[in-house]
């Protein structure tokens, strides 16, 4: 059985159609990543598999459950780690996760809890004293304190600095390799690249394209750009255009034989290729390129 | 694994509550500190005189009074506000989002509420027998306790009527304050009412459950009693408005914040 399946699913808000008509299945243990601008629609798809909203019409089943019914057996295998909620300033890290943790049958241990997180030497200070991201890392800890199934993750390292990005990173590789399911939205593309099995990118309440990271959007079949800094004095090969501070790059779809041919012309004439660069497109300019088409940006 | 049972999540819900109660100073001083402040002046400005009309001296009378006061603090507006507060933080979505069951949480508030408001009054009326000679007496105990119960009931309950319909927290304070104080005097909280007491304060007062909760807590205080002093009739009234507060505020209850069309706040930000 698929961890989270979805046909046809639609939510209006009076006028403004916010998902027009989504299709998508999550299968168990595979990490998924949402991708989209503000205002695509990832959050209201995500609440509504979290039994936050309802769908105004389509097929959602999550974990075997209808998630708008809200039953207690089906919250109590997911986690939730929202945008914009908060946990009271007035408790501190340990009882916070004592007392959230405490509707779970399956409540981690909070010692352990602290410990994956990074939170150990904060767990008596007041949640009120927390830094920004402190308080995201002990929002996962919550998130994750019942031992769910299933994650939802909505932007998780929004705000993180690099270090605390990377943080956060190993401790969702290392609930994937527990097993668990996880479905996170993010608007990071090195995030969605490092962490995800597979992606798709919503826009406008639509999704636009469906794949592994790697092949999103056509990413595999597409030309691969080498570049290098224009040698002075010797013609190179290829013509290729030549760009600021004099780099040529051209396109190509044989890069293998390409690349061949220029180191293989450079050493001949015993030229250094300053700045060689073979590269893919990213997926962050695929991204691009799928949500400029569909009228977002 | 088992699921935790209910008792002991209630009693956990019932700490968490109360100690984010005794974390908030602000909270806790007006709940607390502040009718107790009120007793100690109106006795400094009263002295020791007896209120003519009731036959009883300035501090028999204000100790129960303040009592009834703080009570109502402890339950109405502290239910009331910061249950709209949390909403307003995102703390109600999250704890939407557990396994936790919504009347479990709801109990949770209401008896930590209730052990406030219980606390508030044991002061005020150890205070009133230690500091200003009034007096206790055993076979009514029964009755004020089952006064205070029903009535930190009713007050919880109307409490989370305020939350309900209350947008915001800001809402939410301006409405505990705007209807509490303005009762409270037509209670006789601060003032005694009479039968001298203007017609239309009296039918006003008698029609919020205030009144009744004073007059019949007072009445387990009153010298020259005998029996039980149970007033069936003011437990019944409070019984009633609070089950029709609580009918209200679980049905009208909103776990997001909204903005008047019922779409939530965030929707109309960003619909992403």
């Amino acid at each position: 059985m698929s961890a989270i399946g979805i046909q046809g699913l639609v939510k209006n808000y009076g006028d403004v159609q916010a998902v027009r008509g989504i299709d998508l299945t999550v299968e168990e243990g595979e990490v998924f990543a949402l991708l989209g601008p503000n205002g695509a629609g990832k959050t209201t798809t995500v609440e509504i598999l979290e039994g936050h909203r309802e769908a105004t019409s389509g097929e959602v089943s999550v974990l075997g459950y209808d998630p708008a019914k809200a039953e207690r057996p089906f919250k109590e295998r997911i986690g939730i780690v929202l945008q914009e909620t908060s946990v009271e300033r007035e408790l501190k890290v340990g009882e916070a996760i004592d007392i959230y943790g405490g509707s779970y049958p399956k409540q981690m241990d909070t010692a352990d809890l602290v410990e994956i997180v990074g939170l150990t030497e904060k767990i008596d200070a007041r949640i009120g004293t927390l830094s920004g991201g402190q308080k995201r890392r002990l929002e996962l800890a919550l998130g994750i304190v019942g031992d769910p199934d299933l994650i939802f993750l909505d932007e998780p390292t929004t705000g993180f600095d690099p270090s605390a990005r990377r943080d956060a990173w190993g401790v969702i590789d290392n609930l994937r390799s527990l097993g668990k399911t996880i479905l996170l939205t993010t608007h990071y593309m090195d995030e969605a690249q490092n962490l995800s099995d597979r992606v798709a990118v919503i826009a406008n309440g639509v999704i636009v394209a469906e794949g592994t990271p790697d092949t999103l959007g056509g990413r595999e079949f597409a030309a691969t750009r080498i570049s290098f800094q224009r040698p002075k004095g010797a013609v190179p090969p290829f013509a290729g255009t030549t760009a600021a501070q004099g780099v040529v790059s051209f396109e190509s779809t044989d890069p293998t034989r390409d690349v061949h041919k220029l180191t293989g012309w450079a050493i001949e004439h015993n030229i250094e290729l300053i700045g060689l660069n073979v590269a893919r497109p990213s997926l962050e300019d695929v991204y691009l390129g799928l949500t400029e088409d569909n009228g977002n940006g | 694994m088992d699921r935790p049972s209910a008792t002991s999540l209630i009693g956990q819900q019932t700490v968490y509550q109360a100690k984010i109660f005794i974390r908030t100073p602000v909270a806790a001083f007006f709940t607390l500190v502040f009718p107790l402040m009120l007793l100690v002046l109106f006795a400094a400005i009263f002295g020791s005189e007896e209120i003519e009309e009731l036959g009883v001296t300035v501090a028999q009378y204000f100790a129960p009074a303040l009592a009834v006061f703080a009570a109502a603090n402890a339950t109405y507006s502290n239910v009331g506000v910061g249950t709209a507060y949390q909403r307003d933080e995102g703390i109600l979505k999250r704890v939407k989002g557990t396994p936790l069951p919504a009347w479990v949480f709801f109990t949770g508030k209401m008896a930590a509420s209730t052990a406030i408001a219980a606390v508030a009054t044991v002061i005020m009326m150890a205070v009133g027998v230690f500091a200003y000679g009034i007096t206790i007496y055993p076979r009514t105990l029964a009755a004020a306790t089952l006064t205070f119960l029903v009535g930190t009931a009713c007050f919880a309950a109307l409490g989370l009527l305020v939350a309900a319909v209350s947008p915001t927290g800001g809402a939410a304070t301006a409405i505990t304050n705007a209807t509490l104080l303005p009762i409270a005097f037509l209670s006789g909280l601060f003032i005694p009412t009479t039968s001298e007491s203007p017609q239309w304060i009296l039918t006003v007062g008698n029609f919020f459950p205030l009144k009744h909760f004073n007059d019949a807590f007072q009445q387990a205080f009153l010298p020259g009693t005998t029996g039980a002093q149970f007033d069936w009739g003011a437990i019944g009234y409070m019984a009633l408005w609070g089950f029709v507060a609580l009918l209200l505020g679980l049905r009208l209850f909103k776990w997001e914040t909204t903005q008047g069309t019922g779409r939530t706040k965030r929707d109309k930000v960003k619909v992403d």
